[in-house]
Parts: C-alpha cells; structure tokens; sequence
C-alpha cells in the first residue's frame, strides 16, 4: 500500500535576537515566514529593562540625571536637557543664556553624533560595511569634544537643574567652531557613499513605508513622522530652550520608507551644525552657567510638568510629579523607541525577512531607552 | 626444452613489462598525487594570501590600517587565523544530523579543490590538459551546492536552512548565464580546452571582442561564490552565516577555504577566457596570470567595500529578467558575427553599444531618482502657530 | 472645548502650561474619542500615557496634542486603588497599544478592551506590580 504524501507549504517561525547581530541590541522578535515572506512578527522587549522610573523615586534629582544618560545611550545630552527642564518648569528658573547656549550646542552636536551611528547601522544592516567606518570617523571628532567639555564619551552627567555642572573649558567655541568644516565635509562624504547607491536604494526604497495618518496614529514621533511627511520637530512646533532663536530647516519626506527616513536624518544633520554655528556666534563669552538661587539638593514645588524635547529619535517626554521634597514623587518617561518599536508589526506588512533588518535599523532604536 | 625457455622468455619479460608497468603506473600515480599536493600547497597559500589582501585593501578602503600586529604589515595575520581555526574547539549542536553536518565541508571543498587539475597557469602548466576543461570546471562547479544545502539542513538550524535554500536558489539560477557566456567564448575560440582558449584570444583578448559577455561573466560569478553584493546565503546581518551557523573550528576553516578558492576560481576563469590568461609582454607567463588573477580579486574585493548586498527577490530578479537574457542576445550576436566572419572590432563595437545603453539606462533611472526630501524652513512652522 | 466636552462633566483646570480635563474613568474612551473626531480639537497624537499611584488611587494620565491645531492637553481619570479599571484607548490611538500593556504590568492597572494585554518589560513569572509605592524600591529579593 502506497500511502500518499502530500507536500504542504509550511510557515516555519523563526526566533531572531536577543543575541542576534542586527538587532541593534537586546531586542528580540519572533518572525513567522512563509518562505521568505514574513507572515507576522511579534517583538519583544524587557531585556535590559532597569526600571528607570521607579529608581528615580528612591534617589535625589541631582542623582536622576546620572541615570537618564542610561536611558537613550546614543543622545545622553538630549535626555538630561529634558529632565532637567521639566524639573525647571516646576520650579520656574531662569537658566542664564550662556547655559542655554552650551546645552544647544552640546545637544545639537550630541544629534549629529547619533544620526552618524544610525548611518553607519543601516549600512551595516543593509551589508554595506564601510559605511559604519566613515561614521565613527567623524563620530570621534565629536565624541573628543564631549570627552573635553564633560569629562566624559558617553555618560556625561554635565547639565544640572538650572544650568551646567561647571563652566565649559577655555576655547570651547573655537575648539567646536574648528570641528565644523571637517563634520560637514564628512557628512558630504557619507551621503555620497551611500544615498544614492543603487543597491541601496533597492534594498530602502519602498520598504517599510508607512502614511502620515498612520504615523500619527501609531504615536511616531521625530524623523519617522517626519519622513511620512508630517513637518513635526518641537524645535519648531514647540521651541524651548533657545531654539525659537536659530535659523533652520525641517527635512520632511513624502512616502515615509526606509530611503525617507534616511535621507531625513542625513539632512537633519546638516542642519544640526547650523544651529551650532548660529548658537556659537550668539553665544555670550562670559557669565554665570548656573542660575542663581539653586539648591544643591533642588526641591522643586509641589505640582507636575510634563517637559518634550526633540530627541535624535523622536520626542522625548518627561512626566514629573513632586510632591515638595527632595526626591521626586513619580518620573513617567516617553521613550521614542518605545513607540517606534510597537509599530514595527505594522512596518513589515509584506516585507521579506532580509527587509526585517532595514526597517528595524531604520527606526533607529535605543534598547536602553526602549525597556528604560 | 625450446618452449620452455621461449615461456620463461615470455614469461620474464611480462615480469619485467609488468613491473616496469607498474613502477610507470606507480611514478604516474605518485606524480599525480604529488601534483595534486602542490596544487593544494599553491591553493592554501593562495587563500592565505587573499585572506591578508582582502583585508588590508578592506582596511585601507575604510581608513583603517587593516592587520599589523603579527609579523610585518600583518603578513602573518592569516596563518595566526589558520591556527586559531585548526586549534579551536570543534563544537557539535546536539541536535544535528551527524552524517550530513559532518560530511558537508568536504562535498564543499572537494569539488571546488578537483576542479583545478585543469586549469592551466602557464603553457603546459597544468595537471590534466582536458580538452573538455571547461565544460569540467563548469560542473564541478555546480556540485558545491549540495555540500551548502547539506550543511544548512544537517546543522537543525532555521537560520541555516534558510541559508541554504537561498544559495540553492541563488547558484542553480546564476549557473544559466555563466554557462552561456562559457559558450559564447567556447564558440568564439572553437574549443573547450582552456589552453586553446587562451590561444585563441588573438590578436587581442575577449574582454576587448565581448565586453558585454566579460560584464556578465563577473556579475553572474560574484553570485555564483556569494560575494558582496550577492552574499545573501550568508548574510550576516540577516541568517548570520547561513549554513554556516553551527560550524566552528577546522570545519568552518574547510567552508572558509572553499569559499576563498572558488573566488579565485572566477578571478582565474576571468583571466583565462577574457583576459588573455598568461599571455603579456617581458614577464613570465605565469607572473601575467597571477596579476591579471589578482587584480580581478582586488575588483571583487572593491565592490565588497562599496555596495550593500541585494534582497533575495531582487537577486533572482536580476538574474532571471536581467543576466539570463542578456547573455542569450549576447550568444546569438556572437553566432552572427562568427558566421559572417566580421572583423573582431565589429563585434566589440556591437557589445560596447549594448553595454552603453544599459549603462545610461541605468543611470537615467538613478537620475530620475531626485531626493525625495523636502525642506521646510523652522521659521514657518513657528510661525503657523 | 468645554463645550464639546460638556456631555462627559469633565471638571476643567489649568496646571502650569497644561489644560487639564478630569474625567470620570468609565467615560475616558469616549472622551478621548471625541477629543480626537471634533473637527474644533482634532487630538489626534497621544504623547504620553502615564499612570500614578497616589496610594489611595492611581491616576490615568494622557497627554494629548493636536497635529492641526497646535493645541495640547491632559486628560486625568482617577481610578480607586482596589479595582482599577479603565476602558482602553488602543481604538482612538494604536499607539496607546504598548503604554497600556507596561502600564498595566507596572500598575496593575486593568484597561478594559485591549487586544493584547500581555506582559511586556519584565521577565516571565514575575509578581506583583513594581511601580506602585507599595513595592519596594530596593530591598526585594533579585532572582
């Protein structure tokens, strides 16, 4: 007797990350492919979950902003900037101009820094492997300022409630204004090696796309919203600190795929440096960096402000509530990756597993600042 | 008495034919062996040293030094590797098919090491002068796939399986335009004898006759061996090494040995059938082979630092819509041109202008391309609100 | 707005730069549904979802903003510390989906309707709730 076997196509589920190379991190996700279509995709996430928020109940706000460098490693200035102004809102100080100064060109340079590492990524994500190398070149460059200003490459820990830490060191405008030329040139050199890449515009063009009111909808926030053509930036939208000042432009792109939300970055970091140009020649000499009248041990009033910044991935939102001491009573933190991340099922509608890398390199994702 | 003596003649002399038989056989075979042991010596040391030069030239593309610490300028770097390999612990997953994992390496290498008996260096330089040399080398070729499709499905792997069923997609279709270019050359030369074929490339070579077939032969080779762009079956940011995955140790040296002789196989098949093979002015010939061998790798190694790699869809899709039927108009315009014997320019000219209009299609399209960007200035949105 | 909102008796304030609109828990859906239809608000971005224990209640709080109008606001619901329950938002906004999941993990806050409500930071077999101020910050045992 012959039994028949009948051959059935099968979708076989594959298990990508935590310990996968491309997944920028402790990510993990769950494909389930019909060949090399992917079928569905759930993502997971918790890895290096540090319980952020409710550690910051238990330690003094000068102490929190240690651990919002932690948060989005990439943009540690961005995320002290927000704590540190939503603790100022509370408190309503005047931080002194040549403060506010500092913080912009810290943050702005701190954007270029992460939007080179996304490039490099994506190249890496996309098989292109020198890509990653022009981008630290020029990372380095401003990583060395950080390192001169803070003491420190990453976790800074420099901005304070009211100002800065201490005084920027001597010639740190022409230590910065000197660094310009050789970022933008190398900027240049990176958009010429990749962008327009044939092979590279096969694999991001049309991949991931995704509408503006999906966008929108899904809670995306900074270069993704704006590559699906939502002219957002709260540099603009909602100018704090000092940027209502400077003169710039918002990168908006039109069909919101991987190619998009490239270009976008490879434009925002143009004009990043101009906005550090223009911060470096308004920027007064001399003056106080903190504002007066600050405790060392900072008690903010009783009440809650919730403080947005523009991260290099997207809006950045801290939610403090205090109740009048020293230690806040509850830090709620809007992680832009967090909202990223849960649009990804959405993202790889009908992509192939290979496209699952790209758009995930695409969004641009902090583990850290995911799980916080 | 007479017969007697007539047999131990007889007899004698078939002792002595037959151990002069068999001394011949044996020199033959024991040159044979010894032959293939120098290949192999010739092939490792090859390996080795496209190991240093990929990434030396790889380095220095991306502004680094590339290796430097063991011996001068790092030139016992990759013998530091092989150690490294040999040494290593030889991991076996607990849930592989043993017969399969552990025999795949070997269904790799053998066929891609074999193949080379026949390729000429030099005149007269080679093992076995097959007068079917190519159409050999073409189908040993083809039996590496199974040692690929072996490796991925033995090692219980999904990312391996996945792997490997990508490079049985990818090698079976990018064999059609390499054996079809193969004829277009055999056609030209008359024969499939590799020595014959470099002869034939007179007076000049057939990169300058059939650029167009030389365009194809390079793209269709880089799929062949899974080089960037076309390093899908072990892309590592995607299947994180295919089929290779679960392979460490001298195992995975054996796939990495395999993978680096098949490059130079295509370097050297370009050399041999359009670039002239050993033929060139003032040096030895086998000096010209091995720089035209090696500059054609520092080609493969370029595109290796310049482009991302392709989708599976896209590959196939370049493949099938794209190669296969170029390199069949390729063959019929050869046909026509070897049958009303034009000049060789004519039929360059005719290659070049294909070539040219691809080119400029190709960029018209990329031109068309503008950024899609737009820029709106802060100023407005401040101002909207 | 308030008289768009008039029909959820919503109990208006300001705080600091923010509007905020207190609601009644089981309106909260249908309030955040109108926020975001009425041609007048348009909130059609959800910017945070934040959830805090006030011991005695946890408070639901939502950041709103408006895309067409520039306009922002908070909306507040004040759950009892013994059943919080709230109707979810995921219909109004899709990207409240994970908000929702890590607010009900941390909190333990129940929202009524959600597709998926898993966990989703902490690892499996983990008990309790961790951000509530009943649990605490230091001394548990780690695994």
């Amino acid at each position: 007797m012959e039994t028949a076997r009948r051959l059935e196509p099968v979708e076989i589920n594959v298990n990508m990350g935590p310990q996968h190379p491309s997944t920028h991190g402790v990510f993990r996700m769950v494909l389930w492919v019909d060949g090399e279509r992917i079928v569905q995709v759930e993502p997971y996430i918790g890895y290096l979950h540090r319980g952020t928020e409710k550690l910051c109940e238990g330690e003094l706000y000068p102490q929190i902003i240690t651990l919002f460098d932690r948060l989005d490693y990439l943009a540690n200035f961005n995320n002290e900037l927000c704590f540190c102004m939503a603790a100022e809102k509370l408190m309503g100080l005047e931080v002194p101009e040549r403060a506010q100064y500092v913080r912009v060109v810290l943050c702005e340079l701190n954007r270029v820094a992460s939007h080179l590492m996304f490039y490099g990524a994506l190249g890496l994500d996309a098989g292109a492997m020198t890509p990653v190398m022009y981008a630290f070149r020029e990372r380095e460059h401003i990583q060395r300022a950080f390192e001169a200003v803070s003491g420190a490459r990453m976790m800074h820990n420099y901005f304070r409630i009211g100002g800065l830490k201490e005084d920027v060191p001597a010639g740190f405008k022409e230590m910065v204004r000197d660094l310009l030329p050789g970022l933008e040139q190398g900027i240049s050199e990176c958009d010429r090696l990749l962008s327009l890449n044939e092979a590279f515009l096969a694999r991001t063009r049309g991949v991931g796309a995704i509408s503006a009111q999906e966008a929108v909808e899904y809670a995306l926030s900074g270069p993704m919203l704006r590559a699906a053509g939502v002219p957002y930036d709260l540099r603009a939208v909602e100018p704090y600190s000092l940027y209502d000042r400077f003169d710039f432009d918002i990168p908006v792109g039109t069909q919101g795929d991987c190619w998009d939300r490239y270009m976008v970055r490879v434009e925002e970091m143009r004009q990043s440096l101009r906005i550090v140009r223009q911060a470096l020649e308004q920027m007064p000499d001399e003056g106080p960096v903190m504002a007066a009248g600050v405790r060392r041990m900072p008690r903010p009033p009783k009440g809650e402000s919730y403080m947005r910044t523009e991260n290099p991935r997207g809006e950045f939102g801290v939610y403090l509530v205090s109740d009048g001491s020293e230690r806040p009573y509850r830090v709620k933190i809007r992680a832009p990756s967090f909202a990223s991340v849960q649009a990804l099922p959405r993202l790889l509608r009908d992509c192939y597993v290979a496209d699952c890398v790209v758009v995930l390199g695409s969004l641009d994702i902090v583990l850290g600042d995911v799980d916080r | 008495m007479a017969a007697a003596l007539v047999i131990s003649a007889l007899g004698l002399l078939g002792l002595v034919a037959f151990i002069t038989a068999l001394v011949a056989g044996g020199l033959a075979a024991l040159a044979a062996v010894g032959g293939l042991l120098a290949m192999f010596v010739f092939l490792a040391a090859v390996v080795l040293s496209l190991v240093w030069l990929e990434r030396k030239y790889l380095g220095r593309l991306q502004m680094r030094m590339g290796p430097m610490r063991v011996g001068p300028f790092g030139l016992l770097q990759p013998v530091a590797d092989a150690a490294k390999l040999v040494l290593k612990e030889d991991v076996t997953p607990a849930w592989v098919d043993r017969w399969l994992f552990w025999t795949a390496p070997l269904l790799l290498f053998l066929p891609s090491y074999l193949l080379w008996v026949a390729v000429p260096f030099g005149p007269g330089l080679v093992l076995r002068d097959l007068d079917l040399g190519l159409l050999y080398i073409v189908a040993l070729s083809v039996v590496g796939i199974v040692g690929i499709l072996m490796a991925g499905w033995g090692s219980a792997n999904k990312y391996g399986m996945l792997g490997s069923l990508r490079s049985a997609a990818q090698l079976v279709s990018y064999e059609v335009p390499v054996i079809i270019v193969a004829l277009t050359v055999a056609m030209m030369a008359g024969s499939l004898n590799l020595s014959q074929i470099v002869e034939a490339q007179r007076p000049v070579p057939y990169a300058v006759v059939q650029p167009l077939a030389l365009f194809l032969f390079l793209l269709a080779g880089l799929a062949e061996v899974g080089r960037t762009p076309f390093d899908i079956y072990h892309a590592e940011s995607e299947v994180m090494g295919g089929p290779y995955v679960e392979y460490s140790g001298a195992h995975w040296a054996v796939f990495y040995l395999a993978e680096y002789v098949n490059t130079f196989l295509v370097a050297v098949m370009v050399t041999l059938l359009f670039l002239g093979g050993w033929k060139g002015p003032g040096l030895p010939p086998v000096l010209w082979f091995l720089l035209k061998a090696y500059l054609v790798v520092g080609f493969i190694f370029w595109f290796r630092g310049t482009f991302p790699r392709l989708r599976i869809d896209q590959l196939m899709a370049l493949g099938w819509k794209a190669l296969v039927p170029l390199s069949f108009v390729n063959l019929v315009l050869t046909s026509i041109y070897l049958f009303y014997g034009w000049p060789w320019w004519g039929m360059s000219l005719i290659s070049l202008a294909i070539l040219a209009a691809l080119g400029y299609g190709i960029h018209r399209q990329a031109a068309a391309r503008k950024p899609a960007i737009t820029l709106v200035p802060a100023v407005e949105v401040r101002s909207a609100r | 707005m308030s008289e768009v909102l008039d029909s959820f008796h919503p109990n208006l304030s300001a705080a600091l730069d923010e509007v905020v609109v207190t609601v009644e828990p089981a309106q909260v859906q249908r309030t955040c549904q109108t926020l975001r239809d009425d041609p007048r608000l348009k909130f059609d971005f959800l910017r945070c979802l934040s959830v805090v224990d006030y011991n005695d209640s946890l408070q639901v709080v939502y950041h709103l903003w408006s895309m067409e109008k520039r306009q922002k606001v908070v909306v507040k619901a004040d759950l009892p510390a013994s059943n919080p329950t709230v109707p979810t938002v995921v219909p109004v906004w899709r990207g409240a989906d994970w908000f929702e999941r890590e607010a009900a993990e941390l909190f333990g806050v129940t929202f009524e309707g959600h597709p998926n409500l898993k966990p989703l930071l902490l690892w499996e077999g983990f008990e309790g709730h961790p951000g509530l101020k009943s649990f605490p910050v230091h001394d548990y045992q780690e695994w």
